[in-house]
């Protein structure tokens, strides 16, 4: 549809709105993922820790490592850290610069699941039930304490046939959740006032570092991409012309056949230029080669001086 | 839909429209979150009153933060607020103009929620129910109770399901007082935010208009100033790697194919278009000092005429001046008739 095409060019403008518009969207991926898992507590007791705590916190594992993989800017990090020096100097500003904006995009997915588990309840209640100290809980006072390992181990599953109409159950449940949700709005409140705190507070250090990391970070992106399209082009043209040069041989061998075929020579002299003088395997991958282990300087003063 | 595109459009056009649109959605972001989420008492004599005023208090003031976090003219704010001197003199009029602004914006979400909260009653319910007058309303004359056993049974008022107090005092009856008097105090809150807002539009004309007009003016003007300094960092960025990859291609062709003569023809051409894009500068050392020039000592706002030599520094140059010959305070853009 239209409207998601102009959604999708504005977020393609520039680099840095695709990772925002990849971020958010893990995000939305990640609240959609736990409304749709299906929590099932074990209500057994040395399991119900395990299952709420590894729901709690695996999940939000995983989303990290997806939201650094989708990140292409994760990958001309660890390329711009580990190239040769070449004739171009590296600047640790920079890499930095880079891997501090990749690890925040990709903490906002995991963020956002635990802070949706923490705020529904269940992971918590699951995993603390068995540790909530009975004689707060009338039902549970006057039970031995096998039992009341047992009982309080099942207070997660609300359909279990001890638990259905169980007060004393309700009790420890409201109280585990009144928890966890208080839990869950600590974390978002402090985590909003750090990212208050540092949007204001960064223009008041270094702000000349800071504009000149992020140019050359985005310089950094902006070639890679250029590169590539040059590249892709070259082969297209490379992939041309070998394939002309492949029919201009097929005819000289069927030469002597009355064919007249017509000279496809003309077009080719045009793209020469375009190859740049690259035109075989060993200069390609010469060049492929070079291009990571010695990069050009950034001086492109003699180009502009003709 | 091009109706779709039109308010895209408008909305993206300044920074201040973008952010109206922000402040929409989170308000409706505000208003989704509360009915998704699951209120949940814990009847319980004192966790009450610290639930049920967290839950309407603290909510609000995330959506505050993330109402400032949210707006890009925040570090634009910090930034002017910081930056040096240079030979731009600072304006505390428009700093203050842009933080009202901001401010303004981001309260809109969290009065959302909190006239949510008390319109829909269960925060109240859940954090006043210990309060309720139970000689006026209930069965004051039940002997066998001490205080503290009334305070537990009526912590349990906003938890039916478990509530053992009907004796004491009907649970319908505590509800809907509570629940009236959180509605009341809701539909009041509503009204004092927008006698407020109102008061605040029409009386403000009243008052210095011209010098509203002023610092308006230049607040848009720095906002659009910096995104089209970023847009132009950005085309220098894509020229300079056009030119750069160029360059790369055609000292390898000059290594390799040394004994041919074939030298490519299109390639000036196309290192002149992007060569002029450049602007003068062509190597990293003169675009970090642009850089670190363009925070340190932003420019005059001043168009001097293209003939005479500007103190804009790296037009043209590639040194950016670092004492101007005649340091000029931007007061003078400021004069006022009034």
């Amino acid at each position: 549809m239209d409207r998601f095409r102009m959604i999708f060019q504005y977020f393609q403008s520039n680099s840095e709105s695709v990772m925002n518009g990849i971020c958010g969207l893990l995000a939305l991926a990640s609240v959609k993922m736990y409304t749709s898992f299906d929590f099932s507590c074990p209500c057994l007791p040395q399991y119900n820790m395990a299952y709420g705590l590894g729901i709690m916190f695996v999940p939000p594992v995983i989303l990290f490592l997806c939201g650094l993989i989708l990140n292409r800017q994760s990958l001309a990090m660890l390329e711009e850290w580990r190239r040769p020096l070449g004739r171009r100097k590296k600047d640790l500003a920079v890499i930095r610069y880079m891997c501090s904006s990749i690890m925040q995009r990709a903490m906002v997915a995991p963020v956002v699941w635990i802070i949706v588990t923490l705020l529904d309840g269940k992971c918590l209640i699951c995993a603390f039930s068995s540790s909530m100290d009975p004689e707060k809980f009338v039902g549970f006072a006057n039970v031995s304490p096998v039992q009341v390992q047992q009982l309080l181990a099942k207070v997660p599953c609300k359909d279990d046939e001890l638990m259905r109409n169980n007060t004393s159950r309700k009790a420890v449940s409201r109280y585990l959740r009144c928890w966890s949700q208080a839990l869950g709005w600590s974390i978002l409140l402090i985590l909003i006032i750090a990212a208050f705190l540092a949007r204001w507070l960064r223009p008041c250090f270094n702000q000349d570092t800071l504009l000149q990391a992020r140019h050359w970070s985005n310089y950094i992106d902006i070639e890679q991409k250029i590169f590539e399209e040059t590249c892709c082009e070259h082969s297209r043209l490379f992939a041309h012309k070998c394939i002309l040069h492949f029919f201009e041989s097929m005819r000289q061998e069927i030469k002597l056949h009355s064919y007249s075929w017509p000279r496809e020579g003309e077009g080719a002299e045009g793209e020469e230029d375009l190859l740049r003088g690259i035109t075989d395997q060993d200069q390609v991958n010469k060049l492929l080669k070079t291009w990571y282990y010695e990069k050009p300087p950034l001086d492109v003063s003699q180009v502009t001086q003709r | 839909m091009d109706k779709f595109r039109m308010i895209f459009q408008f909305f993206q056009s300044n920074q201040e429209s973008f952010m109206n649109g922000i402040c929409g959605i989170m308000a409706l972001a505000s208003t989704q979150m509360y009915s998704a989420f699951d209120f949940n008492c814990p009847c319980l004599p004192h966790y009450n009153l610290a639930y049920g005023l967290g839950i309407l208090l603290v909510p609000p003031f995330i959506l505050f933060l993330l109402g400032f976090v949210l707006n890009n003219n925040i570090s634009m704010l910090a930034e002017e607020w910081r930056r040096p001197q240079g030979q731009r003199g600072k304006d505390p009029a428009v700093l203050r103009y842009m933080f009202c602004s901001m401010a303004q914006r981001a309260m809109i979400a969290p009065a959302v929620w909190v006239s949510v909260t008390l319109l829909d009653g269960k925060c109240v319910t859940c954090a006043f129910c210990t309060w309720v007058p139970v000689e006026t309303l209930g069965n004051a004359s039940h002997p066998h109770l001490s205080q503290g056993e009334i305070q537990r049974v009526l912590a349990r008022v906003p938890c039916k399901e478990i509530y053992n107090g009907q004796e004491l005092i009907a649970n319908e009856v505590a509800v809907r007082y509570l629940r009236c008097i959180s509605q009341a105090l809701g539909w009041c809150f509503v009204l004092l935010m927008t006698t407020l807002a109102f008061l605040v539009r029409s009386l403000r004309p009243c008052f210095s208009q011209v010098a509203f007009l002023k610092s308006r003016y230049w607040s848009h003007y720095i906002d659009i100033e910096r995104k089209l300094f970023d847009e132009t960092c950005a085309e220098h960025a894509r020229s300079f790697a056009k030119v750069c990859i160029q360059q790369f291609f055609e000292g390898m062709s000059t290594d390799l194919v040394a004994a041919r003569c074939h030298l490519p023809r299109k390639a000036p051409v196309d290192a002149g278009e992007a060569a002029e894009k450049l602007l003068g500068i062509t190597d990293w050392g003169t675009m970090n000092m642009a850089l670190k020039s363009w925070h340190r000592c932003k420019p005059p706002l001043h168009l001097h005429p293209p003939a005479l030599p500007t103190g804009n520094g790296w037009a043209g140059e590639g040194q950016p001046p670092t004492h101007p010959s005649v340091p000029r305070r931007e007061t003078a853009a400021y004069y006022s008739c009034v």
